[in-house]
């Protein structure tokens, strides 16, 4: 054994140098031709634990103000500044370990946490052993760019909630803005750890933190149940990574990644000479279990019921957690234990189905909803798919550059889409909103949600969207082994512009028309705007019963993150789009997550990564084909829902609806899995409970109450005796003595 | 007199117990099982009266009847064994039953001023 490990070590650095070698000779090759990076480990600078120190800084500051009864914006202040803190710490973080060699991975350590130290005999020999989990940070490129989106975002959403959460200063706000900090620190924690026992920990910490924001309005019982929905769905996901980790450490012997890594290594070298065998089964089990995590985590088949209820939530969170951060914490999952992923034969294959299919299930559910925030959701969970489908496919890099771009453009849509739900009263139904881009104060939201639609849609070369769900296709169908999952993904990008633009074409252009929701913030706007009740005072105020009601347009923080939003999200398209993936490309590929061309499944199915489309390049072939297929999506959209619309109510497409038959509705009422997982899951759990609630009712309550109950019905027997009365004591004496009288005379005779 | 028998075969165990063997001297045609009867007596009507009457003080006073039965067995046993516990012992008894006389009669007086009667049936308070 030990032998074989110094030839596969050996084996490793030759074919490392070879590698080094030519892409030295090569220069900066293109595409995903370019040699293993190395990763070495160097200690990082310390100032790097600002960034998870900030945000928690941030809540204990909010948890203050909530002790305090603060009835200010001030928690939104104290969390927008340590939020732009710890992004500007990130950026300095980032800089300084760009100007290091590729592939470094600093471990900042911050103090030890968990240690355990025993022994345990291995083959006969007592050996001391230690478990170490300290809270220390693992910053990689990967880390770097999770990092930089994501307290960018954090900071941009948190100035954007203090305008938008405004209704709730003096009650919630503080609340609010704690667990919105805790978020970003559990976040932080979950990317930037150094073992998988801290990720574990900021894992949860964003579950718990989702839970509390999903909960937010805690007196709606929606909101409550979608917040329990949440939390439960995500604890069967976590099972699984907690088993993947305790595999980790079975096999490892470490949670910590450095040690995994160093360890993957051999398996790596043996990966790259194509001998499977060199690969025990058990370290192939660890990925099956982390995945699970992940398609919790991430809303993935079939955990992904709980992404859409979450929605409840205020929209800022929405925006923040449950589009642009937590959920693609699945995604950096797989990113960072992506070697473990690239040894296993069936895990990848896995993930790409998995992936496939919620990216096509969830799109046809978001065609046929009405509720906008909702369909978001069902984008968010398509996209999403797309994003593990991407890592499956094995283009890490197109998958990172999707969750980097969808992060922006969704979390904008979300925002635009929280603009209008705040200025309508609560209306989000796409059937009683029209034109709302056009009405005045609201052209920021409109241009906002245009270029978050065209992102999402994927319109061709100008927006980022299209360069990261490009890379994706491309792979797919350069891949031998993942023809099927390239067309599923293909048909879902079509479906994507089409539902995308169907919110586009029906609520922010077309004529203008509006009904207010039923949700009375207070009195405040009313004042603020007064009471125009004349005729023709307010173009958009149409049919509305609810005389008084006017739109409430975003004020400044609202707007200036939209513009901010929408103008990065231009801003980030050279960062994906250049030579094949551009800095996205250049930070996975030092990373964790690089490919080298060599997957586990690849080598066992004889497959390659130079699969043509109908005799063309996929990769260039893809760029044409998506861009058609999304133009198509979006003319559609434009025939059905905008070309001779009148009404908010009604377009072409319901003419068409009778033709589709039941699948309309079907689609519409989400496929039923949610009655189904009702009928398979919670009815049979209702029933067990209920059997055993009259178990412990009848035969536990009952034995309780038989031995409460005998002590009492004795004494009652007995009780008749004392009857207070002198005379039957007195016989019962006299009786006694009588007795005595005959035992005594019975034994002495 | 199969009282008489048995009493005679009580006091022997007694005597054997107390390792005091001393035999009656000078007997007259008066002996033990007599008084011991007496005894007997006075304690039964004693204890009818008391189960029989409900007069408070009729009861108190077959009470102190009983208490004196057992004054004439002590004074018969000592007399027998020839030592003077059994009369030391009922001098004691008869200080205390003067004692609890006068504090029974006390009681009884309160409790007839409760209740202006002197039945026994009156009072069950103790009734549980």
């Amino acid at each position: 054994m030990m032998t074989l490990l110094t030839n596969t070590h050996g084996l490793m650095h030759a074919l490392s140098g070879a590698a080094l070698a030519v892409s030295d000779e090569a220069g900066h090759a293109a595409g995903h031709a370019s040699g293993p990076v190395a990763q070495t480990f160097a200690a990082g600078p310390m100032f790097g634990l600002l960034v998870v120190a900030l945000p928690l800084l941030a809540c204990i500051l909010c948890g203050l103000c909530a002790m305090g009864r603060v009835k200010t914006k001030l928690p939104a202040f104290l969390t927008v500044l340590c939020l732009a803190g710890s992004f500007l710490v990130t950026l300095a973080l980032y800089l300084q370990h760009h100007g290091q060699p590729a592939g470094t991975a600093w471990i900042i350590q911050g103090f030890e946490w968990i240690r355990l130290d025993y022994r345990q005999m291995v083959d006969s020999v007592v050996q001391s052993r230690s478990f170490i989990a300290n809270f220390g940070l693992y910053v990689d490129s990967l880390t770097c760019l999770w990092m930089l989106f994501v307290t960018g975002l954090a900071t941009l959403i948190a100035l954007y909630a203090s305008e938008y959460m405004s209704h709730d200063v003096g009650q919630g706000y503080n609340r609010f803005f704690a667990a919105f900090s805790l978020f970003v620190f559990s976040m932080a924690c979950l990317v930037m750890a150094d073992n998988l026992v801290l990720l574990y920990l900021g894992w949860e910490g964003v579950g718990l933190c989702s839970y509390l924001l999903i909960g937010y309005f805690y007196k709606k019982p929606s909101a409550v149940a979608a917040a329990k929905k949440a939390f439960i769905l995500n604890r069967i996901g976590d099972l699984g990574l907690a088993l993947g980790i305790m595999l980790c450490y079975v096999h490892f012997g470490s949670v910590e990644y450095k040690v995994i890594f160093e360890k993957c290594a051999p398996y790596m070298a043996s990966l790259a000479a194509g001998q499977l065998d060199q690969i025990p089964l058990i370290a192939q089990f660890i990925p099956l279990c982390l995945m699970i995590g992940a398609f919790g985590k991430s809303a993935q088949l079939p955990l992904y019921v709980w992404l859409p209820d979450a929605m409840e939530g205020p929209t800022p969170v929405s925006a923040l957690i449950h589009a642009a951060t937590m959920v693609t914490a699945g995604v950096f999952l797989i990113a960072r234990t992506y070697p473990l992923f690239l040894m296993s034969e069936y895990a990848l294959p896995i993930v790409a189905w998995v992936g496939a299919l919620t990216a096509l299930l969830a799109a046809t559910i978001g065609m046929a909803q009405f509720d906008i925030k909702r369909i978001m959701a069902y984008s968010t969970v398509s996209q999403l798919g797309y994003m593990f489908a991407g890592l499956a496919v094995l283009t890490s890099v197109g998958g990172a550059a999707h969750v980097f771009t969808h992060a922006f453009f969704k979390a904008m849509l979300f925002l635009a889409c929280g603009a209008v739900m705040h200025g309508f009263a609560g209306q989000l139904d796409l059937r009683k909103l029209s034109g709302v881009g056009s009405m005045p104060g609201w052209r920021v939201v409109g241009i906002a949600m245009l270029v978050g639609c065209l992102n999402l849609a994927g319109f061709p070369i100008i927006t980022a969207g299209f360069w990261s769900k490009d890379m994706i296709l491309g792979e797919a169908f350069a891949n031998s082994q993942m023809q099927a999952i390239g067309w599923i993904l293909l048909l879902t990008a079509g479906l994507t512009a089409y539902y995308t633009f169907r919110v586009y074409f029906r609520v922010f252009v077309g004529p203008k028309h509006y009904e207010p929701g039923d949700e009375h913030h207070g009195d405040d706007h009313g004042h603020d705007h007064g009471h125009g009740h004349a005729d023709g005072h307010d173009e958009g105020h149409q049919t509305s019963g609810k005389h008084g009601f006017h739109p409430h347009a975003p004020g400044w923080a609202i707007n200036t993150v939209l513009a901010t939003l929408a103008v990065a999200a231009f801003v980030i398209v050279p960062l994906v789009a250049l030579n094949h993936g551009g800095w996205v490309k250049d930070m996975v590929g030092a990373s964790s997550a690089q490919f080298n061309e060599k997957a586990a499944y690849l080598i066992a199915a004889k497959g390659d990564l130079h699969t043509k489309f109908f005799g063309f390049d996929a990769h260039k072939a893809m760029m044409v084909v998506s861009s058609i297929v999304g133009l198509i999506g979006i003319a559609v959209a434009f025939v059905l829902h905008y070309q001779g619309r009148t009404t908010a109510a009604t377009s072409k497409a319901d003419a068409l609806l009778p033709a589709f038959g039941p699948i309309a509705k079907w689609a519409q009422n989400k496929w039923y899995v949610d009655e189904f997982y009702n009928a398979i899951v919670r009815m049979p759990l209702l029933a067990l409970a209920q059997i055993f609630h009259w178990f412990d009712k009848l035969v536990i309550d009952g034995l309780v109450d038989f031995f409460g109950w005998t002590p009492r019905g004795l004494g009652g027997s007995l009780r008749p005796a004392q009857s207070g009365e002198m005379h039957t004591y007195a016989v019962g004496m006299a009786g006694g003595l009588a007795v005595m009288a005959v035992v005594v005379i019975v034994v002495l005779m | 007199m199969a009282i008489g028998d048995m009493m005679m075969m009580g006091s022997g165990l007694m005597g054997s117990v107390l390792a005091q063997a001393a035999p009656p001297a000078a007997m007259s045609d008066v002996h033990l099982a007599h008084y011991l009867f007496v005894a007997c007596v006075m304690f039964v009507i004693g204890l009818i009266g008391f189960l029989t009457r409900r007069n408070l003080i009729i009861m108190f006073l077959c009470t102190d009847l009983m208490f004196q039965a057992a004054g004439v067995a002590l004074i018969a046993f000592s007399r027998y064994h020839l030592n003077h516990t059994g009369e030391t012992f009922t001098i004691v008894l008869i200080t205390v039953a003067a004692a609890e006389a006068a504090m029974a009669l006390a009681l009884v007086v309160l409790l007839f001023r409760k209740k202006e009667s002197l039945d026994a049936e009156e009072w069950t308070e103790l009734k549980g």
